[in-house]
């Protein structure tokens, strides 16, 4: 099983490097977002600082949805989903190795490139610290949601518009939880229950998501 | 043995075929036939899972395969009209991720020899994206040689896009696997070029299904 979930990882990573130019839009779509908001909103430290949570929280959920439809689509087209469908392995795991791939390749780096966009903010190294850490718990998460709205809107005319309305109003609560950790640390209440709440999502959407995909999936490809 | 009762597909508005009966028992051959549009990949479909059936049931050794689930997959090996290979990945990278998702246990030595038995030799490292459709096709063919102990296989016109050594290979590897008790089943406009002990045909066509 182990076996499996590997070559799937390894496999999607080994895409994703061949495919460099697809994965850099969205983390350029990421970086621009961010970047484009002061210029837009004013250089006033005291507002940037004030709104650079949600600024960054939103940018990385856009950015999510933006990368979305390459997590089925070119496998449904050539035929490897079909493939997948009839594995001697339970579907669920191999869609959790997509999806692991697909956090790694993409959300990974929207983590990393946070803690530049956090000094660019004139955010405190304690608000910082708590800004990585909900992306890190709550990327995972859209990625995962994600997968789902993207698995059931599978070789759908407008699918990509689809997956917006469809998975937006689920990210809700992860962007309030996110942006609300950051700003709970900024008023010096700690982010620590914010933390708390998006690890319970992060393992919720863990461990049922890869179902749901894997049910959606099999709508799908009929 | 790998039964079906009474199936019947429906795609849109259009019955593809309807009461059709199968029941194909080791070392046998089935041949799927019929004119454009009849129904066959549709059937190869169901009788892969991929496809609900509107009426009926596909059993495998007596089981509804719709409860066997992972445990009948692990007794199939499905070459679809699609080829499952990645223009960005080399063939023999193809091929790893194929057995990987597949859960067929294969090292480097076994996927070079599965490559090279396709006439791919010499081209186990080229991306996909340079090679001809009939190469992209036995890459897909190549899972074949990997799948020896997975006895039931189904071919969605496995022949097309293939040269004349091409198909002669082929149909060896068929004919060797059904001697050794396996079951085929596979579509195909030529004539079977496949030496087989036991040969069965399906004919589909204008909704009504033939029994064998």
């Amino acid at each position: 099983m182990l076996r499996t979930l590997a070559a799937v990882v390894r496999r999607d990573l080994l895409l994703a490097f061949r495919q460099r130019a697809d994965v850099a839009n969205t983390l350029l779509f990421f970086v621009v977002v961010v970047t484009m908001v002061p210029l837009g909103v004013g250089a006033e430290p005291n507002l940037l600082r004030s709104i650079a949570p949600g600024v960054v929280w939103v940018a990385a959920l856009l950015a999510a949805i933006l990368s979305l439809n390459r997590l089925f689509a070119a496998d449904f087209a050539d035929g490897t989903l079909e493939q997948m469908l009839i594995s001697a392995e339970p579907l669920s795991l191999i869609v959790l190795g997509k999806t692991t791939a697909h956090w790694l390749v993409t959300g990974v780096p929207v983590t990393a490139i946070a803690v530049v966009l956090g000094i660019m903010f004139d955010l405190g190294v304690g608000e910082t610290a708590t800004l990585i850490a909900s992306l890190a718990l709550g990327i995972p998460v859209l990625s995962l949601i994600g997968a789902v709205g993207a698995a059931l809107t599978l070789g759908l005319r407008g699918g990509g518009v689809l997956v917006s309305l469809l998975v937006l109003p689920l990210y809700v609560p992860v962007l309030i939880l996110g942006a609300g950790s950051v700003e709970a640390v900024a008023a010096g209440l700690g982010g620590g229950p914010y933390l708390l709440l998006l690890g319970a999502l992060a393992l919720f959407a863990i461990v049922l998501t890869p179902w749901a995909v894997s049910a959606a999936l099999r709508i799908s490809v009929e | 043995m790998l039964e079906a009762l009474d199936l019947e597909c429906t795609r849109g508005e259009r019955v593809l075929f309807s009461g059709l009966d199968l029941r194909v028992a080791p070392g046998t051959l089935l041949r799927v036939a019929g004119p454009n549009g009849t129904g066959k990949t549709s059937l190869l479909r169901v009788l892969c899972g991929l496809l609900q059936p509107t009426h009926g049931e596909v059993r495998w050794r007596a089981k509804s395969i719709r409860a066997l689930k992972e445990e009948f997959w692990s007794a199939l090996a499905y070459v679809g009209h699609l080829n499952g290979v990645k223009d960005d990945l080399t063939a023999v990278e193809n091929l790893r991720a194929s057995a990987g998702i597949a859960g067929l246990e294969a090292d480097e030595g076994m996927l070079r020899s599965a490559l090279d038995a396709v006439g791919l030799v010499g081209f186990e490292d080229s991306l996909a994206r340079f090679l001809s459709q009939g190469q992209r096709r036995r890459i897909a063919l190549a899972r074949l040689f990997l799948s020896g102990g997975v006895p039931l296989w189904i071919l969605d016109e496995p022949f097309t896009a293939l040269d004349a050594r091409g198909v002669a290979s082929l149909s060896a590897l068929v004919a060797r696997h059904l001697a050794g008790g396996g079951i085929v089943i596979l579509t195909t406009h030529q004539e079977v070029p496949v030496e087989a002990a036991r040969a069965e045909m399906v004919e589909l066509g204008n909704g009504q299904g033939a029994a064998c």
